[in-house]
């Protein structure tokens, strides 16, 4: 037990590293705009693992899409999405 | 040969399917085997079966509760993440094959070892017992293991029953997979695979006679061993463990699985790439009169080439022309097709003059090459799709392609006997796209990085250095002569020097190029070191500035018309004015370039890199000072007194420091010789010019070598304690471990040859290693990302249409189309605007 809570603690720490960038669960409704934008199936989406420590870290269970908004040198802010997948 | 197994012969009727050689497939036969044999290529399958299942029930070795679990949970797998399902049923596997007991019905689990390659034995631990499982049993257990099991286990019980991977019965290919050949002599050679059926036939036979006969058990084992053997080389001879099937003459022979892999192998050697026709391979060799979008090419190449060409009204004369001169003269044709299809070959035609007449639109002439046809022209390894360029074709005596300097760099080509390849486009789409798409002027931008990389090379970075630098006056004549030389006829401005004598300066004629809006600064490659300037205001004329089509500052060097430089004044021509313009600019003044080196004359000479005695004094003091500063580290190392670097032994933190001594030395020495060369020394001026060569080989080649290094150490093995006989054991100073003083003008002595030579050979090598490595890495990577494309919502997918990017790059921008690292250069907007601030 006392393992446990040691290693969800250095999981929420890791959303603060600033590599790390923002990573946001979207709700179904949101989903579905998004697959429907793009015309596709959710496991034709990105996948990220359950077990990766950023999907444990925000709580992201299997079947979730997940948002992240990323830096990027020449293109500003990017919008990319993940499919939550298990393992 | 059994004719059933298809018609082989002209003429022959197939007795199978009645055709003739040319339509009949062939047919399979079969070898019924006396014992069955394990297919070797199913090895891993049936090893990892026999494990995961119960060597009595034949189930899986799971709880019937989990496996229940297991099914359910994999179909919905199965729907929905095919990769996850592989995965699981490997997990599902390895939990099987770790049960030491059968969940369903008790029994004890023996270990299970392969021997490879096709031997299977069991081991009981209790008994220390050895049991050796024949393929008998082997098929028996495959064929016990039910459906549902196989399914956890990820395999198809429908197209394949695991038992299938134990041969009972052979196939036997159609001859016309191994045709024999007959040679002159009238001797039939048969194909290798018909050779190892032969083995497996003859080895069947007599283990059927000796089973019949009831021979004992060892013969009949050690014959189905053979058979096994036979069975296996004959699937793929380059089994591990196993020597390999040889031919008479002792060559290993080539069966199935050879035929198929590797790069010479079917997929890769015959349907991935393929030989072709209308294709041409020879020397290359320079040309500075082409233009940079043609291709020389031999008269001999052209009579071989051929291009179809619709007879129409408006060309019949002229293919008429062609026939008459038919396949020995150039400009003429090898084959005309009528209307219906017949071929005539004009070698064997008598009377040309009367097929001549008889052509008629409609006709379809192969005419040889001629000037203004479009060709693809390659040069291997082809990296890039600059590789292979649509060429303009012109003939030329000779037996050597030709092609223009400036794109050996897209190519990768120099003239020490490189070969290229040529391709002639057979249908109007072919010669399109070539014409439209594929042509050198599409190419002068790489998509790599978006700038420019057909441009000056060498020679031309010279000569218009010579051209613009501010002591180049030129008189009329000489002005006129420049200008005829690259085929511009234009009256010349007016002169920069009137009086006493009528002179222009090179920086004048130049400008005669430059479309008249044209706006354009940055420094030029001199711009460094000494000579370093950063706006308009530059006493060395490092600067380059063009206002309005005129360039009136600065030299023209490698970063203002060289190849592979961003943001040069070709790139901005090339991005403001089209690559038509810049195809033209570069064919004009690039002769002119030469032109000017031609006149001047330009070389290196011996003398370029002598340097004064003073000079040489100076520097053997620079060197001996170090030398002596060497002598003290190692005074400290000896004393322990050094300091160590963290991190690193105390040896290694000497060598560090050493090395960062000398290396020093050499750059200091190098300094001190190279600033007292006269600026106009022509080997000087290729080096700052970046024409060719730079600072430091000027250093190596006047003032000294410096420190030989083998993986990035001072070179120390050979001896014990030294590296040759001639110096003391260990030695720790400069001249042991590989410093040479000496110049290549000086020549080198004994020992720094040795030196020089073990630091060469390992550049040599290193190049080699590489080379195959990235060419590995690339192929890999190509066949990584070959399918992916570009949505038309700028989404990258691959081919299933999942998303791998959201947006090209994250920017949706095409890097051929973008300024370096930006999106649009903000600067060059606002100076053509606004007036250029600085």
């Amino acid at each position: 037990m006392v393992s446990k809570k040691k290693s969800s603690s250095i999981d929420v720490k890791i959303l603060e590293h600033e590599l790390v960038p923002k990573h946001v669960i979207v709700d179904i409704d949101e989903g579905i705009k998004i697959l429907k934008q793009y015309g596709i199936k959710p496991e034709q989406l990105p996948w990220l693992r359950a077990s990766d420590p950023v999907a444990r870290a925000i709580g992201a269970k299997p079947g979730d899409i997940v948002k992240i908004v990323r830096k990027s040198p020449t293109g500003g802010e990017v919008i990319v999405y993940r499919y939550v997948v298990p393992g | 040969m059994d004719p059933k197994l298809g018609a082989i012969e002209p003429g022959q009727t197939c007795p199978i399917c009645g055709n003739s050689i040319r339509a009949c497939p062939g047919h399979f036969g079969h070898i019924e085997l006396a014992l069955p044999v394990v297919n070797v290529l199913f090895v891993k399958n049936i090893y990892e079966l026999l494990r995961a299942t119960c060597n009595k029930c034949g189930r899986i070795k799971i709880a019937p509760q989990d496996a229940e679990r297991y099914i359910r949970y994999l179909k919905r797998l199965k729907d929905r993440y095919p990769y996850l399902a592989r995965r699981f049923s490997e997990y599902v596997k390895k939990q099987a094959i770790k049960a030491s007991k059968c969940p369903h019905c008790g029994a004890e689990q023996p270990k299970i070892k392969l021997e490879k390659p096709t031997t299977f034995v069991e081991y009981y631990e209790e008994r220390k017992a050895m049991i050796r499982l024949n393929p008998l049993i082997i098929r028996s257990r495959l064929e016990r293991i039910p459906n549902e099991d196989l399914e956890i286990l990820g395999y198809d019980s429908k197209d394949s029953r695991p038992e299938w991977m134990v041969f009972t019965v052979l196939p036997v290919p159609p001859t016309s997979i191994r045709p024999s050949i007959l040679i002159e002599t009238g001797i039939r050679s048969e194909d290798d695979l018909t050779h190892k059926l032969v083995d497996i036939i003859r080895t069947n036979e007599r283990l059927r006679e000796h089973i019949v006969s009831g021979a004992p058990q060892i013969i009949i084992d050690d014959l189905w061993e053979l058979l096994q053997y036979h069975v296996t080389t004959y699937l793929d001879n380059e089994v591990p463990g196993l020597p390999p099937a040889k031919h008479r003459s002792g060559r290993p022979l080539k069966t199935l699985v050879q035929r198929l892999k590797g790069k010479e192998g079917r997929f890769r050697g015959n349907l991935s790439g393929k030989r072709v026709d209308y294709s041409a391979r020879t020397v290359i060799s320079p040309d500075p009169y082409l233009s940079i979008n043609e291709v020389g090419i031999p008269i001999d190449v052209a009579k071989t080439l051929t291009v179809p060409e619709r007879v129409t009204d408006l060309n019949i004369d002229e293919l008429r022309r062609h026939i008459l001169n038919g396949p020995e003269k150039w400009p003429g044709a090898n084959y005309i097709v009528t209307q219906d299809g017949r071929r005539i070959d004009l070698r064997y035609v008598k009377d040309r003059k009367s097929i001549a007449e008889s052509l008629a639109p409609g006709y379809i002439v192969e005419r040889h090459l001629k000037d203004g046809d479009i060709v693809i022209f390659n040069r291997q390894p082809s990296l890039h799709r600059m590789s292979m360029m649509g060429h303009v074709v012109k003939v030329l005596p000779g037996r050597t392609f030709r092609l223009h300097l400036a794109v050996c760099p897209p190519y990768n080509a120099d003239f020490d006997g490189d070969e290229m390849n040529l391709h002639v486009p057979q249908t109007e789409e072919a010669r399109a796209e070539a014409r439209y798409l594929l042509k050198v002027q599409y190419n002068i931008l790489t998509p790599r990085y978006g700038g420019i990389i057909i441009g000056g090379i060498q020679d031309y970075i010279s000569g218009a250095y010579m051209l613009t630098i501010k002591s180049t006056l030129l008189t009329r004549e000489e002005v006129m002569e420049l200008l005829a030389s690259s085929g511009i006829v234009k009256e010349p401005l007016e002169p920069a020097i009137l009086s006493p004598k009528r002179l222009w300066i090179g920086k004048q004629i130049v400008s005669m190029f430059l479309p008249e809006d044209f706006d354009y600064q940055g420094r030029a490659n001199i711009s460094s070191g000494p000579l370093k300037c950063e706006d308009i205001e530059c006493f060395w004329d490092s600067f380059v500035l063009v206002r309005k089509g005129k360039l009136l500052l600065g030299v023209i060097d490698k970063k203002i018309i060289g190849a592979e430089q961003q943001e040069s004044l070709l790139y901005w021509l090339a991005k403001e004015y089209g690559i038509e313009f810049t195809t033209k600019f570069i064919d004009h003044i690039f002769r002119m370039f030469i032109k000017i080196l031609e006149k001047r004359g330009f070389t290196l000479k011996l003398d370029d890199v002598a340097i004064d005695m003073a000079t040489k004094s100076n520097m053997y003091s620079l060197l001996n000072e170090s030398f002596k500063r060497v002598e003290e580290l190692v005074q400290k190392y000896v004393e322990g007194t050094l300091e160590v670097v963290p991190g690193r032994s105390l040896e290694e933190s000497l060598e560090i420091k050493i090395l960062e001594v000398l290396a020093e030395a050499r750059d200091r020495a190098g300094e001190e010789a190279v600033s007292n060369l006269n600026p106009f020394n022509h080997a000087f001026i290729m080096a700052r010019t970046g024409a060719r060569g730079n600072v430091l080989n000027l250093t190596q080649m006047a003032a000294t070598l410096g420190q030989m290094t083998v993986r990035g150490e001072r070179i120390w093995r050979g001896y014990m304690g030294r590296t040759l006989p001639h110096f003391k054991k260990n030695d720790l100073g400069p001249i042991a471990r590989g410093f040479v003083v000496n110049s290549f003008f000086n020549g080198l002595s004994v020992t720094e040859m040795f030196m020089h030579a073990a630091g060469g050979r390992e550049g040599l090598v290193d190049t080699a290693v590489r080379t195959s490595q990235s060419g590995y890495m690339q192929r890999r990577l190509i066949n990584a990302l070959q399918d992916l494309y570009v949505e038309y919502d700028y989404t990258v997918r691959d081919s299933t249409g999942s998303i791998i990017q959201f947006i090209y790059g994250e920017d949706g921008a095409d890097p051929s189309k973008t300024p370096y690292t930006t999106i649009i250069n903000v600067d060059r907007i606002v100076g053509k605007v606004i007036g250029w601030g600085r």
